[in-house]
């Protein structure tokens, strides 16, 4: 047999190793920042760009897609080529798939802390970095299953399987949940409403921590743990299982993300009964894992690699025990919105993501480096400090989520809220925010200590070159099965087959949650007295897109009494069908705002944005001053409009030739209603003289960004609320 | 709740069949993956499993 001499792209992976430390403390400070903005809220005072609701999805997004996503493809472009005896099909692929992804990445931290946002969870980026993203990705599948077509070990690893089904998955979910009409160069519409949009969100969102966050790690953990371990995995086997039923299930968990919300109930129950079922796979990956380390335990206690692989599984096992336990809807109705679930994906992120990516990388660096890790005692407190700060960070928001929760719902004997007022529940546990950040800071002190570890290996080593390998040409053998040769056995060897499987597993769940409720969108229940936005109104909610508010405030109360009595009328399905996209929120660090409009004067908003702690002592809200400062340009309002009509959102052509002078006529009405508080008048008559004798330009209150924020604050939640309970009674049954 | 979900539940038509399919598609699925993995044969899995672990520098 043919013995072909070939060499392994090193490059490519040392890159991305870079990357994934560059953006990795980046993306961790700006969480930091954030933490540190719950204790001091306006640390970052009048700078919008620095603001805590633009800056929540830049942490998010730099610490999935940039720093996990970078150590992704690090570890797939590392094993790839080992795992199938090949370099990766094409250098020119690996190189646009690596700049490329940097280009996005930087694209992103500079167009969400602008504001520019489309405001759907870890899906925030405008359409054209979408196109750039699905560019991408295609560029790296293209990559990844060419070098499967011209490999030399005719059986594909289970790494490579996984890695195969987080592509297919990833464009599958890229691609639906972006579909979107563009308005402007920067600005879209979701092209779903409401419910249906919070749907496949949720498909997406769900998912995105599946198919991105869990089987491209399972993949690495597969081939990472058993090189570190020096031994195989313990059940291969095992491992088959754990694939085609973690695919097959994962799919369909993501309404568990909706549960009593306005979402029909057939869908909220099937993310529930699958997001139990989850932990079957789940809990056999996690074992298969560790059970590798068998009889291996010896080198646990000295290796810091296998030391944060071992605590990686373990968090892995624990966030996938409480993702189905959250699932269940007693226990949802207590932990969504609060502080558990901001524990539990720093679980995920930081034991399960972080950790596998420190272990892979105190592995990678001095094998490709040629040489030894700088500081084993370095590595070791690194491992130590950032277990501690894991558990700082987790179990102080298990327990700040209970009480917040638990106070949410108590009730006075009377009926009353024993905590009617939110900040309550808020000051109560700003302990517990304390220790977050000291986690967190723990943790980023860990992550320092290795950049520099790792800067001193790579210094003392030499340049990395591509790796010479040699191997034997794959003989051509029958495209059937050969004799003996079993159906599974057969698949292994067969990539483009493997892949139309996977793709079928993944989209069966999809298509059966997501098709009949874009189907039946007809049979949403509508509300008549539900009407499209004025003018003003939706420029007031494209504001609130804009600056994140999403990011503390949900608008979905959920049936509960508590709730009820806290907020107002529990959120019906009907009356989001003009939402393009829906605001549902997943976070209550501030109150609801679906019944919002109408509770506060307008003064009272202007005045709150301007200085929150003003009208609420110890509110944790930022100020937002440029908004009461800023002329609003709203002039491509008609094009916003002309958006919606194609979205089905019914403005007629006289609606929209006479947005202008509704939207002059409804500011107008604000800015006298404003006059009505003396204080403000007073001041506001002040300054215009003032600017008008200096001669500076003085914008008018009704011209300012404000005044749309407030139309459409004082909006939220009264097409329904101004009816009597009968007459809705009448109309929805 | 249910009276919002109750429109939806009527207007599929033969909606009495999901559950069916849906069980269906789970047996079938299940069933053949267990049938695969059970019937692979010990050296295959050996091997297959040892790959990671391959060494291919040039001697």
């Amino acid at each position: 047999m043919e013995v072909q001499q070939f060499s392994y792209d090193n490059q490519i992976v040392k890159k991305f190793i870079y990357a994934t430390l560059f953006w990795g403390i980046i993306g961790m400070l700006v969480g930091l920042l954030l933490a540190f903005m719950f204790l001091f809220p306006n640390v970052t005072d009048g700078i919008s760009w620095l603001s805590f609701g633009r800056l929540r999805p830049l942490h998010t997004n730099a610490v999935i897609f940039a720093f996990v996503g970078n150590a992704i493809f690090a570890g797939v472009y590392y094993s790839t080529q080992r795992l199938l005896k090949a370099r990766m099909f094409s250098d020119f692929l690996s190189k646009l798939n690596f700049w490329g992804w940097q280009a996005i990445i930087v694209a992103a931290a500079i167009t969400l802390p602008l504001g520019y946002t489309t405001s759907k969870e870890y899906a925030e980026l405008e359409w054209p970095i979408d196109l750039a993203i699905a560019v991408i990705w295609v560029a790296f599948g293209w990559n990844l299953i060419g070098t499967m077509l011209k490999r030399r070990q005719r059986h594909l690893y289970v790494a490579i399987w996984f890695y195969l089904a987080t592509f297919v998955t990833v464009a599958v979910l890229h691609i639906f949940n972006s579909l979107e009409l563009p308005v402007s160069a920067l600005k879209s519409y979701s092209v779903y409403a409401g419910v249906q949009d919070a749907l496949v969100q949720w498909w997406y969102g769900h998912n995105a921590v599946a198919f991105f966050l869990t089987t491209p790690f399972l993949g690495l953990m597969y081939y990472f743990v058993p090189k570190a371990a020096n031994r195989p995995v313990y059940s291969y086997r095992l491992s088959i299982v754990h694939f085609w039923s973690l695919i097959f299930i994962y799919i369909w968990a993501g309404p568990h993300h909706l549960l009593y919300s306005s979402l029909p109930d057939w869908a909220q129950n099937l993310g529930v009964a699958f997001s139990v079922m989850l932990i079957a796979p789940s809990w056999g990956g996690m074992i298969n894992g560790l059970l590798t380390l068998r009889g291996a335990w010896d080198k646990v206690r000295v290796d810091p690699t296998l030391k944060f692989m071992v605590v990686a599984i373990t968090g892995y096992g624990m966030a996938t025990f409480e993702g189905p336990m959250l699932s269940l809807k007693n226990v949802n109705a207590i932990a969504h919105f609060s502080d558990w679930i901001i524990a539990h994906v720093h679980v995920g992120a930081l034991a399960w993501n972080g950790f596998l990516t420190f272990g892979m990388i105190y592995w990678l660096v001095p094998k490709m480096f040629k040489t030894r890790l700088h500081s084993t005692p370095m590595a070791n407190f690194h491992f130590w400090i950032g277990t501690l700060g894991i558990i700082l960070y987790a179990l102080p928001m298990y327990v700040a989520g209970f009480t917040q929760a638990l106070m949410w719902k108590d009730f006075n004997p009377d009926g009353s809220l024993v905590y009617g007022n939110f900040l309550e529940t808020v000051n109560e546990i700003m302990p517990m925010y304390w220790m977050r950040a000291i986690g967190g800071s723990l943790y980023i002190i860990g992550f320092i200590v290795m950049l520099y570890n790792i800067v001193v290996t790579v210094r003392s080593g030499s340049a990395v070159t591509d790796e010479q390998a040699e191997a034997p040409a794959l003989t051509r053998v029958s495209s059937r099965r050969t004799l003996g040769e079993t159906y599974h056995t057969w698949l292994e060897r067969k990539p483009i087959q493997l892949t139309i499987l996977a793709t079928i597993a993944i989209l069966i769940g999809g298509v059966i949650q997501i098709v009949p409720t874009l189907l039946v969108k007809s049979n949403i229940p509508t509300i008549t007295s539900v009407k499209p936005y004025t003018p003003l109104e939706l420029e007031g909610r494209d504001l609130y897109i804009r600056e994140g508010c999403v990011g503390c405030h949900s608008q979905m109360v959920r049936p509960f009494r508590s709730e009820v009595e806290r907020y107002g009328e529990y959120a019906k399905a009907g009356e989001f069908v003009y939402d393009h996209p829906f605001l549902w929120g997943s976070k209550r660090t501030g109150p609801d705002l679906l019944r919002v409009g109408g509770k506060y004067s307008d003064s009272w908003h202007l005045n709150h944005m301007y200085d929150p702690q003003s009208m609420s002592s110890g509110s944790i809200m930022p100020a937002y001053q440029w908004l009461v400062r800023d002329k609003h340009d709203r002039s491509d309002v008609e094009d916003k409009m002309r958006a919606m009509v194609t979205l089905g959102v019914p403005y007629t052509e006289e609606d929209i030739i006479n947005a202008q002078t509704a939207m002059e006529e409804q500011a107008k009405q604000i800015e006298e209603s404003l006059y009505s508080d003396p204080d403000f008048a007073k001041t506001y008559e002040e300054d215009k003289s003032r600017a008008l004798s200096n001669g500076q330009e003085f914008v008018e209150m009704k011209d300012r960004e404000i005044i749309a924020l407030i139309a459409y604050l004082q909006r939220l939640g009264t097409d329904i609320k101004v009816k009597d309970t009968d007459q809705l009674l009448s109309e929805n049954q | 709740m249910l009276k919002f979900v109750k429109n939806h539940m009527e207007s599929i038509e033969g909606i009495a069949t999901y559950p069916m399919i849906s069980l269906l598609i789970f047996f079938v699925f299940f069933s053949l993956l267990f049938w695969w993995v059970f019937t692979a044969s010990k050296e295959h899995i050996k091997e297959v499993s040892e790959i990671p672990l391959e060494d291919n520098q040039p001697k």
